[in-house]
């Protein structure tokens, strides 16, 4: 691309840029900051822009503890939200890979029928669909257990339509060639789809992990039971109180930490996420 | 012994589309078959139903003389070079080789030394752990040949091998693939669109159209005595001129004013029936004639091929080539007087297009 320079076009880019980090980073560092102070430091509305000295302290405090009184350790919620969100993300990638997996490759009854089956419940969100699915859910007795949380979100129309646009890309020539090699479908599917399907895998888990870590209505239904819930939930938690003052530091140690894990999904995957979503030609 | 026999073998596909219209074919053990035909004339799904990859509707397919309609692709002792190569993206070539012989659990030894004798063959050695995508076309279409004679089966199925192929490379490739073949001895069936790789590579040479057999022969035959306007027209570069005539008497045409003696012509056939004639571009002798020459051939254009040149023109109305070697005849002819020998004109039937020739 030809492109003159002149130093206002190289400057104006950088000033949106430029505030468009501002934008979204300063509350995220307002909460950093706010998660280094003692609560009196913020309650007093003179809170420094920079870290205080209590970063150990209240990380430590809210980890294994949590808020004053009856809270309930920051570090178990996380750990729920990483059961939830990695079944999650990997009930989703396999589900959807073998369903993706018989649409294109298998000729059988209804075919067409299930595609658009699975298609129409792109409309049909946890959200709209949640008396329903609780119903199920309770009758099944998976309240408060990892199951509940997991398996009524883990079927998706999303995943499955990547997988099948993916698979449509893959030369027909490789089944003919892996039949006469003498590989059967599920040979056919374990040597060659799913080495092939890595990158698309990757870019999926990315999704879906945030997907599911964010989740807060649904885990807020069917958990009842302090030692089930979220992180997610866990940051409201810590600040609806009635008869105490709002432990901010706490909040805030809660909120950062509630990102991480996402944050941290992202900078590992980055160039396989992108590639998987990217890349077509294999 | 594997001689490949096709009797009265067809495919229709959903909709009562018949892609195959009853193909019988005898492919003696070792010799090389090649099916040649325009696009959607039924070749490859011809290729593709020895192979297994297409259901048969009707007919017998047999190979070594066990009928194979219903036995697996897996299972027919065959390997297919697909146009694409299709070789697995994600393995090494040497994993792409080995690939066939380790599902049918060959011994890992075993399978080293045969992978290892089939790349040098093939002259692939020092790429065996590359990737398909770092290999250039004609490795990949090696690899691809690799992955079919590792397995030592008893037929070759090839199926528009060299099209992905660069001109200069397919010229290669052929004569590699003619080559291979001698070498190994392996029943071979060959599918192309391309007149000059079925000339050259074929024993038996099978012209297809519509779903039909048009002419089984060796390459000569079928260009020596075209069966139909068809073959007539299709084998051959540049294509036969085909010319409206007629019998002006036992062994004698008439063709745009040329009067013309035919050897190959049946007894049957009456003074004053309307024929088509066919005269080869390379078969013509001409020579400067005055512009108005009756039986003379006006000159259009000239195409310079380099070694020849074609000369297009009309004769009676009707378009056709002579082909000559260059300089023998001036660029600036306005008309050519010409003669061809009597071995050489092809008469057919002007409704069936079939050839008119003794029995």
């Amino acid at each position: 691309m030809v492109e003159r320079r002149h130093w206002f076009t190289d400057l104006l880019p950088h000033i949106v840029l430029c505030l468009g980090v501002l934008v979204v980073a300063f509350p995220v560092w307002l909460a950093f900051v706010g998660s280094t102070w003692d609560a009196g430091t913020i309650a007093n509305g003179k809170m420094p822009l920079y870290p205080g000295p209590y970063l150990f302290e209240n990380y430590s405090r809210t980890i294994l503890q949590g808020r004053s009184g009856t809270g309930e350790p920051v570090g178990m919620m996380m750990l729920n939200s990483l059961t939830m969100a990695l079944a999650i993300a990997f009930g989703k990638i396999a589900i959807s890979i073998f369903s993706a997996f018989a649409i294109v490759y298998f000729r059988f009854p209804f075919r067409m029928a299930a595609f658009w089956l699975i298609f129409i419940t792109l409309m049909l969100p946890v959200e709209v669909r949640i008396y329903p699915t609780y119903k199920v859910v309770a009758d099944l007795h998976l309240l408060d257990t990892y199951a509940g949380l997991a398996i009524p979100l883990i079927a998706s129309a999303t995943a499955t339509l990547l997988f099948r646009q993916f698979f449509m890309t893959v030369p027909p020539e490789l089944v003919e060639a892996s039949k006469i090699d003498g590989a059967g479908p599920m040979k056919f599917f374990k040597d060659t789809v799913l080495p092939l399907s890595v990158t698309t895998m990757a870019a999926l888990f990315v999704i879906q992990f945030i997907y599911g870590w964010n989740q807060y209505l649904w885990p807020l239904l069917i958990t009842t039971r302090p030692d089930m819930q979220t992180i997610v939930l866990g940051i409201k938690k810590m600040i609806v109180t009635q008869d105490a003052l709002t432990e901010w530091q706490l909040a805030m140690a809660t909120a950062v930490l509630a990102m991480l894990p996402p944050v941290l999904v992202v900078l590992v995957m980055q160039k396989l996420f992108v590639r998987g979503l990217v890349e077509t030609e294999k | 012994m594997a001689e490949v026999t096709l009797s009265g073998v067809r495919k229709v596909y959903a909709g009562n589309v018949e892609a195959v219209k009853g193909v019988s074919l005898d492919i003696p053990h070792g010799s090389l078959c090649v099916l040649v035909g325009p696009s959607g004339c039924g070749k490859s799904t011809l290729l593709r139903m020895v192979a297994g990859l297409e259901t048969i509707s009707g007919g017998e397919i047999a190979i070594g003389g066990r009928v194979v309609n219903q036995v697996e692709p897996a299972d027919r002792d065959i390997a297919m070079v697909f146009q694409n190569y299709a070789l697995y993206p994600h393995m090494s070539v040497y994993d792409n080789i080995a690939y066939g012989l380790r599902n049918r659990g060959t011994p890992k030894d075993e399978i080293d030394k045969r992978v290892r004798e089939a790349s040098k063959i093939l002259a692939i050695e020092p790429f065996l752990e590359r990737k398909p995508r770092a290999l250039s076309g004609g490795q990949r279409q090696r690899v691809a040949m690799g992955r079919a004679i590792v397995r030592k089966p008893q037929v070759f199925l090839f199926d528009e091998p060299l099209s992905n192929l660069d001109a200069k490379l397919r010229v290669q490739m052929r004569v590699e693939i003619k080559k291979l073949q001698r070498a190994l001895g392996v029943t071979s069936i060959y599918v192309t669109h391309d007149q000059v790789e079925a000339m050259t590579l074929s024993d038996i040479l099978v012209v297809m159209n519509g779903g039909r057999m048009e002419q089984i022969g060796t390459a000569t035959d079928v260009y020596r005595r075209p069966a139909t306007t068809f073959v007539a027209t299709f084998i051959g570069s540049p294509p036969m001129n085909m010319l409206p005539g007629r019998v002006t008497g036992p062994g004698r045409v008439s063709v745009g004013g040329l009067d013309l003696a035919v050897d190959d012509i049946r007894a049957g056939v009456a003074t004053g029936t309307d024929i088509e004639v066919g005269l080869r571009p390379e078969d013509l002798e001409a020579t400067p004639a005055a512009a108005g020459t009756a039986g003379a051939m006006a000159v259009d254009f000239v195409e310079e091929l380099g070694a020849t040149q074609l000369f297009h023109g009309t004769l009676g109305g009707a378009t056709m080539v002579i082909q000559a070697q260059t300089g023998r005849i001036p660029v600036d002819t306005k008309a050519l007087a010409l003669t061809i020998a009597a071995s050489q004109v092809h008469v057919f039937d002007k409704g069936t297009g079939q050839r008119l020739g003794r029995e």
